[in-house]
């Protein structure tokens, strides 16, 4: 039997399964709230600077203590690092999962479990390591107190003997992880160390599983998609942020609070160049957010699917009234509540259309850290070009998730606060300016900003029927010229908004659309496609919607084109369908909804099952 | 009598920031004649001009209703925002910390306010977000044709002979309670008191609360409404005898007052407040006395005018935050965008 490594250069790359180094993915069953998290971030960590590409993501409860937790980490020395179906090594530490965890494994997969739950009696066909984590944790914690907190360190040992994790880079991590607690820190090098001892002493290794040092993340980083975007917004010049705590959103508010704090406070007079407020609820915080952005602030929220359904109302306002916005949704799993710590991409249709009547909000799908930065920065320019609400889209699985990635590049462009009428262009127009005017034929008219001293700047801002000077009206024809303006002006919005990649080549008849998160997964489908299959793809990766003409001549290109959509009704499909009425019949769907990260093996056994391969 | 500007009947040409009269007006009005609103936008129009505010530099905004469409009738040089039912005090917040050097004026209804946005009136007030918050109430929805609205007092009766079964929600009690640092009740029908009133709220620095009875000529001013024009005149039950002297006019007393007859507050601006007691033991720096007061007129059925409570010492909300002295809104790029080396040193901490 030889296991079949993709490599992303095309070239099929076996080796004997004695023994399968930097490619495997580790599983972590534990409970919610016993301090899991941070030997799994040491183990992460630990990983990252082996330089071996990886990638941490927490499927966890929407709970504070108590239900099951799993963290599942992807080495990967192609640099596949979506998550993987296949879990090639439990660490089994929580009694309530671990004979349903153990059942799943395919044959010759490896188990570390706490000795006491004794599940090798479950499997024969599996590479058991019974571990006694409470006698190894006693003896390097005296206080019974403390013991439930590093007991999960002693795992971190445990891996690095069988795996050959560097124990100095495990040490590393741990001083990373608490470094402002070294009493802490050095019971959690003790805790782990001695899990390291033990098993060295008494374990034998008969897995195949196995980490190498190589060179595979120079230059690189590790951080989350949230505190990527809320970097971003930070240096795209952000200066109110209005919201209200929802999973999985809350932490990139929180992040931007913290970055601004150090960023943003002003070294002189110690006062803030900016306004972070947490608001009552989300109807508050999209109404503080607009009208920050009338009065002229750089302003944003951020939320989830729940959050966005409350802002419906507030959204049409800001559309029809043209204010800009900017409105970060990490994407969780609705309807409803729904899964509310799984991800999901549910959101694309009720964002692009969100609230009644007829209106359109462009969005920016980054589907990495790299582009949560810059598109967080973007959109904040775009917004301000369009005076209208923009989405920048992100998901649980990009937002909350830990992802290696490339330093972030300084913004080379200058802040654009779009059409903007000073004291002295209102004087210079000797005030015959008209606030919904399309004085330059693309739908966008000129704004003045409350506080603007000219006498004549004034306009009254509305939801309600409007001539082009800001008037009210009911009138047949002042309506339809407004909402035929501001349709001319969102057909325009694709110049401003990032272009597909597209990769192509000549003999790929059957081709994918993806969008956001599913680009890992994407990836890695077309070279398992490619190396087991034989199977060539183009690929589309959107990042903007409306859809650039590229996406369209791209899909008219392709016989079958493959809309890979994390939600049950292909909201992807459907929105590209919308655009594209003439090709629709290219479109076909694969829908994974099950609120996991979507993985490559989904997408390859549905493309396999459609095209007969 | 205390001195009181508001007692000019004829206005001069022009105010002391050399404007006349016609920048504070606003297009003519489409309410009904005779509504209370109108008498609290002509209150409006001369009270900003005689205190002499540069209406460019004024916000106004409203929410949805009768009320909320006044706004365009008042301060036409001012920047305006009619925005979504309730959710006013959201949108003034927001402008507020986008530019706070901005005079923010909502003016927002009973329903607007007490009912679809009881919401964001309560956290406004609890953040005390400089912003003069008018509630025109008339106890009813004008525009969907005379339902109750949730300052409609039991018993008060609908045009149709419907009694209202439920208690009213006060929205001064509410406001005393919350944080408001300015809170005064007042008719639209007096036009020296409501002068006063407003002229004293532009001189405050934080969330200034005005319940205004407002009658609804056309759906809530008949025999049975505790909100019409009769009701009114005859339960009001004003607190003070309220003087306004502007910081820019020189302060002389008229009158001799006996010690403890008269309320003196020191306004944000340098403006003076001097409230000339008509119920003696009524201290309108005391939240527990206001409160008390304000459930007694209502379990008697009189409706309490006046400064209800006045604080000057509790920090605004932009202080609060302690937002950079250049409005967030005219901060340039270098201001805006931290600098390379910033962003440098972040990225070293995530390698």
């Amino acid at each position: 039997m030889q296991a079949v490594n993709a490599s992303p250069s095309g070239e099929p790359v076996t080796v004997p399964e004695l023994e399968v180094v930097n490619d495997f993915s580790i599983h972590v069953a534990t409970v919610n709230g016993s301090g899991s998290q941070s030997s799994n971030l040491v183990l992460l960590r630990a990983l990252f600077e082996m330089g071996i590409p990886v990638s941490g993501k927490n499927l966890f409860p929407s709970n504070i203590a108590g239900l099951p937790t799993w963290y599942t980490i992807r080495a990967n020395k192609f640099g596949f690092t979506g998550r993987k179906k296949e879990v090639d090594f439990l660490v089994a530490m929580n009694a309530q999962t671990a004979h349903e965890d153990v059942q799943a494994l395919e044959p010759g997969r490896a188990v570390v479990y706490d000795e006491p739950l004794g599940l090798d009696a479950l499997r024969d066909d599996l590479c058991f390591y019974p571990v006694p984590f409470d006698p190894i944790t006693a003896a390097v914690c005296p206080q019974p107190k403390l013991r439930k907190l590093v007991r999960n360190m002693v795992y971190d040992g445990v891996l690095a003997a069988l795996l050959d994790i560097e124990m100095e880079e495990i040490r590393k991590g741990i001083e990373r992880q608490f470094s402002t607690k070294p009493k802490a820190a050095e019971l959690n090098w003790n805790a782990a160390q001695a899990g390291f001892d033990w098993t060295r002493q008494n374990l034998v290794k008969r897995d195949p599983y196995r980490l190498t040092r190589m060179d595979g993340n120079k230059g690189k980083i590790i951080v989350e998609g949230n505190a990527a975007a809320a970097l971003g917004a930070v240096f795209g010049g952000v200066s109110v942020i209005t919201w209200y705590p929802i999973t999985p959103s809350s932490s990139l508010a929180e992040a931007a609070q913290g970055y601004l704090n150090r960023f943003r406070t002003d070294e002189s007079t110690g006062k803030a160049t900016f306004a972070v407020v947490q608001a009552e609820d989300e109807l508050a915080s999209i109404g503080m957010a607009i009208g920050a952005g009338w009065a002229g602030a750089r302003a944003m929220t951020t939320t989830a699917g729940p959050g966005v359904s409350l802002m419906s109302e507030f959204v049409g306002l800001a559309h029809f009234a043209e204010i800009p916005v900017v409105l970060i949704d990490v994407q969780r799993m609705g309807p409803s509540t729904g899964l509310p710590t799984r991800t999901s991409q549910g959101d694309f249709l009720s964002a692009a259309t969100l609230s009644h009547g007829d209106t359109f909000h462009p969005m920016l799908i980054p589907a990495t850290p790299e582009e949560c930065f810059e598109f967080g920065a973007k959109a904040f320019d775009v917004a301000e070009r369009l005076q209208a609400p923009v989405f920048l889209m992100l998901d649980l699985d990009l937002g909350m998730n830990y992802w290696t990635a490339n330093k972030f590049d300084y913004p080379d462009w200058d802040i654009d606060r779009g059409k903007v009428l000073s004291e002295q262009d209102v004087e210079r127009l000797q005030g015959d300016w008209g606030r919904y005017r399309d004085v330059d034929g693309d739908g966008i008219a000129y704004r003045t900003i409350p506080g603007n001293r000219h006498p004549q700047a004034a306009y009254f801002a509305r939801g309600t029927g409007h001539d082009e000077d800001a008037n009210y009206s009911e009138r047949e024809d002042d309506w339809i010229r407004n909402m035929d303006r501001i349709q001319k002006k969102m057909a325009g919005a694709r110049k401003w908004l990032p272009e597909p990649v597209i990769e192509d080549g000549p003999k790929a008849r059957v081709a994918l659309v993806a969008a956001g998160t599913s680009h890992e997964a994407v990836r890695e489908a077309r070279s398992q496609l490619r190396l087991e299959y034989g199977f060539e793809t183009a690929y589309c990766r959107v990042r903007g919607w409306p859809f650039s003409h590229a996406t369209e001549e791209f899909i008219a290109d392709h016989d079958h084109v493959y809309v890979v959509d994390q939600n049950r009704d292909g909201q992807l499909r459907t929105l590209l369908r919308r655009q594209f009425p003439a090709i629709h019949d290219h479109l076909r769907s694969v829908c994974y909804y099950g609120g996991m990260p979507l993985d490559a093996r989904t997408i390859t056994d549905a493309i396999v099952e459609r095209e007969g391969l | 009598m205390s001195t009181a500007t508001a007692t000019r009947v004829k206005a001069p040409v022009s105010n002391r920031i050399g404007l006349g009269l016609e920048p504070y007006r606003g297009l003519k009005t489409t309410l009904c004649a005779g509504c209370g609103h109108n008498s609290i936008s002509e209150r409006i129009v001369e009270c900003f001009f005689e205190m002499g505010i540069d209406p460019t530099q004024v916000i106004k905004l409203s929410g949805i209703g009768c009320s909320s469409k006044s706004p365009a009738y008042f301060l036409s040089m001012s920047h305006g925002f009619n925005s979504v039912h309730g959710r006013m005090p959201a949108v003034a917040t927001g402008a507020v910390l986008a530019n706070k050097q901005l005079m923010a004026l909502g003016v927002s209804g009973d329903g607007d306010t007490a009912s679809i946005g009881l919401g964001q009136f309560v956290h406004m007030m609890r953040r005390n977000v400089p912003v003069i918050y008018i509630i025109e109430d008339n106890g009813c929805y004008g525009l969907t044709k005379g339902q109750f609205s949730a300052t409609a007092n039991l018993g008060s009766t609908a045009k149709s002979g419907i009694a209202n079964e439920l208690p009213p929600i006060d929205t001064c009690g509410l406001a005393v309670q919350l944080g408001a640092t300015f809170v005064a009740r007042s008719f639209s029908g007096d036009k020296k008191q409501l002068q006063s009133i407003i002229k004293a709220a532009l001189a405050h620095r934080g969330t200034a609360v005005l319940d205004v009875v407002s009658p609804c000529v056309t759906f809530n001013d008949h025999v049975g409404s505790t909100k019409s024009y009769k009701y009114v005149r005859e339960n009001k039950v004003p607190l003070q005898s309220i003087g306004f002297v502007p910081h820019f006019e020189e302060i002389h007393l008229q009158g001799e007052f006996a010690p403890g007859t008269v309320y003196e507050v020191e306004m944000h601006d340098g403006s003076m407040l001097r409230l000339e007691k008509l119920e003696e033991d009524y201290d309108p720096t005391s939240r527990l006395k206001a409160l008390d007061r304000i459930e007694l007129a209502t379990e008697e059925g009189q409706i309490l005018t006046g400064v209800l409570y006045v604080s000057t010492d509790q920090p605004s909300f932009t202080e609060i935050l302690n937002l950079d002295d250049v409005p967030l809104a005219q901060l340039g790029q270098d201001r805006l965008r931290p600098p390379k080396s910033a962003l440098d040193t972040v990225m070293e901490e995530l390698a």
